[in-house]
């Protein structure tokens, strides 16, 4: 494919306006996502992350067969179980891991079940694919108001907590010495978590959506020696990724006639690079430990 | 139905014997990973009209290979989600591509018991004869392993090779349970019975046999309630498993189990 013809094509990307839908929207994800996804990763809540966002699987389905904007239905269930879990919280690591589990199993049970009704009494046929692996291009426009607003309130909630919750991980003893909440930090977290995985299941899907709330801050945990540095570089990965995957699955409209590759499938595997290239960079450097205590995310 | 039936229970016996491992062995994310990363398997298979099975078994495999190697390397949590995200973004580009879309996903995903045939009956048979088996062969000290890596090791045990048997395992589970429960739901099966069976009895093999009477209860009920409701089996077999571990909850708190697993 020729320079001119890579021009041209871009010139009909910008003007498209399900590809500036699914740029805004995208965006909203990605940047929420890296920066939730930064304490996820370092409170080592990546199962739970990854529960969240395929429980919200559920409440998509259900707002197909409610005819309710998709997003609302994300956010309502996916705000339930975080809920449900941090209300049940549990000290041991084990038990968390088998309630995660618990509720991810009962979720995806529910979803199975919207998904079925969805198809049969509404007859979305496409709902299972649109609500788990996502389909960017076909999200209305209504929906970007309402996504930058849950962006903004995400972003707010954590930077609100930034400080306290950057303690608590530390360690839980020296956050309460400070008059910290453990409690009220975790709920807080736990909504910001909630509001990050119902954008970026809109995005990528409900059981993608790990990928873009992992993966970026992952990524950048491995390189980056400073909190602040960690969250520029999160942020630009996720970008980067969601936005390349977007121009990927245009371009892809051409590569297979009249039949174009998902979007979330160059999304994550954008990401996967991302995330190994970084890992590579860690392993070259000498001193790799710098990066140790901030990550925080090996095997306990 | 009759066929339904006789795999339902077959994968209900197997879920059961590997599901206490998994809780045993704080396993619940491999056990979820696992199928999910078998998922491209089944759309390939697709994609080439071959078995089910064998695409399921191949991934599988190679997501012990992946799985085992990232556990040595550290990180565990973030390195198989992000493994288990490529593998499913893999399978929708192949599903996308073969053109079989929407129904096969949802069957795959969540499971499908009136696609079962004969052929099919007699594979998941021999393979949860075998997976049984295998248990059967390595519990003794996979299970001491479980409790006390340090006791086993001076037992003579070595702790890799268990890990990977125990993994090798899991995926032959997930083989032949996938096409029945779907991948998403696998592993509910596995976590919800078992931790459930702990509250009530501190002997382990008990619990395991408990384990297994959970399951098939939970299969059993859910094809019924499936059969008659007309609505997804996937939907029963998920909440029925977490009513399983709430009842456990109820019954016995979580200080009481620990010395259990």
């Amino acid at each position: 494919m020729g320079e001119m013809s890579a021009v041209g094509l871009m010139g009909g990307f910008w003007s498209n306006q399900p590809v500036r839908v699914a740029l805004a929207v995208g965006g909203c994800a990605a940047l929420v996502c890296a920066v939730v996804g930064l304490s996820t990763v370092m409170r080592r809540q990546a199962f739970a992350g990854h529960a969240l966002s395929d429980v919200s699987g559920a409440g998509g389905s259900a707002a197909y067969l409610l005819s309710i904007n998709p997003l609302f239905g994300f956010l309502g269930i996916a705000a339930a179980a975080a809920g449900l879990m941090e209300w049940a919280q549990v000290r041991e690591a084990r038990e968390r891991d088998l309630l995660t589990g618990v509720v991810l199993g009962a979720g995806l049970g529910l979803a199975a079940l919207l998904l079925y009704l969805d198809m049969t009494v509404r007859s979305v046929s496409g709902a299972a694919i649109t609500v788990l692996f996502g389909s960017m291009f076909t999200i209305p426009t209504s929906i970007v108001p309402v996504a930058l607003a849950v962006a903004v309130a995400a972003l707010g909630a954590s930077a609100l907590i930034f400080r306290p919750l950057l303690v608590t991980t530390l360690s839980v003893d020296l956050a309460r010495a400070q008059g910290v909440s453990v409690r009220t930090t975790g709920l807080i977290q736990a909504l910001a978590l909630a509001l990050a995985v119902s954008l970026s299941a809109m995005t990528v899907g409900a059981i993608l959506s790990t990928a873009l709330l992992i993966g970026p801050a992952a990524a950048a945990l491995q390189v980056a020696r400073r909190p602040a540095s960690a969250l520029a570089l999160a942020v630009l990965i996720g970008l980067a990724a969601t936005w390349g995957g977007v121009a990927l699955a245009y371009q892809s409209y051409y590569w297979t006639p009249g039949h174009g590759w998902p979007v979330s499938f160059f999304i994550v595997m954008l990401i996967i690079c991302a995330y190994l290239a970084a890992s590579a960079v860690a392993s070259r450097r000498a001193g790799a430990p710098a990066a140790v205590p901030l990550s925080g995310c090996q095997d306990h | 139905m009759l066929h339904a039936w006789v795999v339902a229970t077959l994968v209900a016996v197997t879920a059961g014997c590997v599901g206490f491992f998994v809780v045993a062995r704080r396993a619940a994310f491999a056990a979820h990973a696992l199928p999910l990363g078998a998922f491209p398997g089944a759309a390939a298979a697709s994609l080439m009209g071959v078995n089910l099975f064998w695409g399921l078994a191949g991934f599988s495999a190679l997501g012990v290979l992946v799985i085992g190697q990232l556990q040595r390397a550290g990180r565990r949590e973030i390195a198989s989600a992000l493994w288990l995200s490529g593998a499913l973004a893999l399978g929708v580009l192949l599903l996308s591509l073969s053109g079989r879309y929407a129904q096969s996903v949802y069957g795959l995903l969540f499971g499908d018991l009136l696609g079962i045939d004969t052929t099919q009956m007699v594979v998941v048979a021999a393979c949860s004869g075998l997976t049984v088996a295998l248990v059967a062969w390595v519990a003794r000290p996979l299970l001491l392993d479980s409790l006390s890596s340090e006791l086993a090791s001076a037992a003579g045990a070595r702790a890799a090779a268990l890990e990977f048997a125990f993994l090798g395992i899991l995926a032959l589970a997930t083989a032949i349970a996938v096409p029945v429960v779907g991948a998403l739901l696998v592993f509910s099966l596995m976590v919800g019975p078992s931790s459930a069976a702990r509250a009530f009895t501190d002997r382990p093999w008990r619990a395991l046999a408990i384990a297994v009477g959970m399951c098939l209860a939970t299969v059993w009920s859910a094809i019924a309630l499936a059969y008659l409701t007309n609505w997804p089996v996937g939907f029963f077999v998920g909440v029925l498993s977490a009513l399983c571990y709430v009842v456990g909850r109820l019954r016995g708190g979580t200080a009481a189990l620990a010395h259990v697993t």
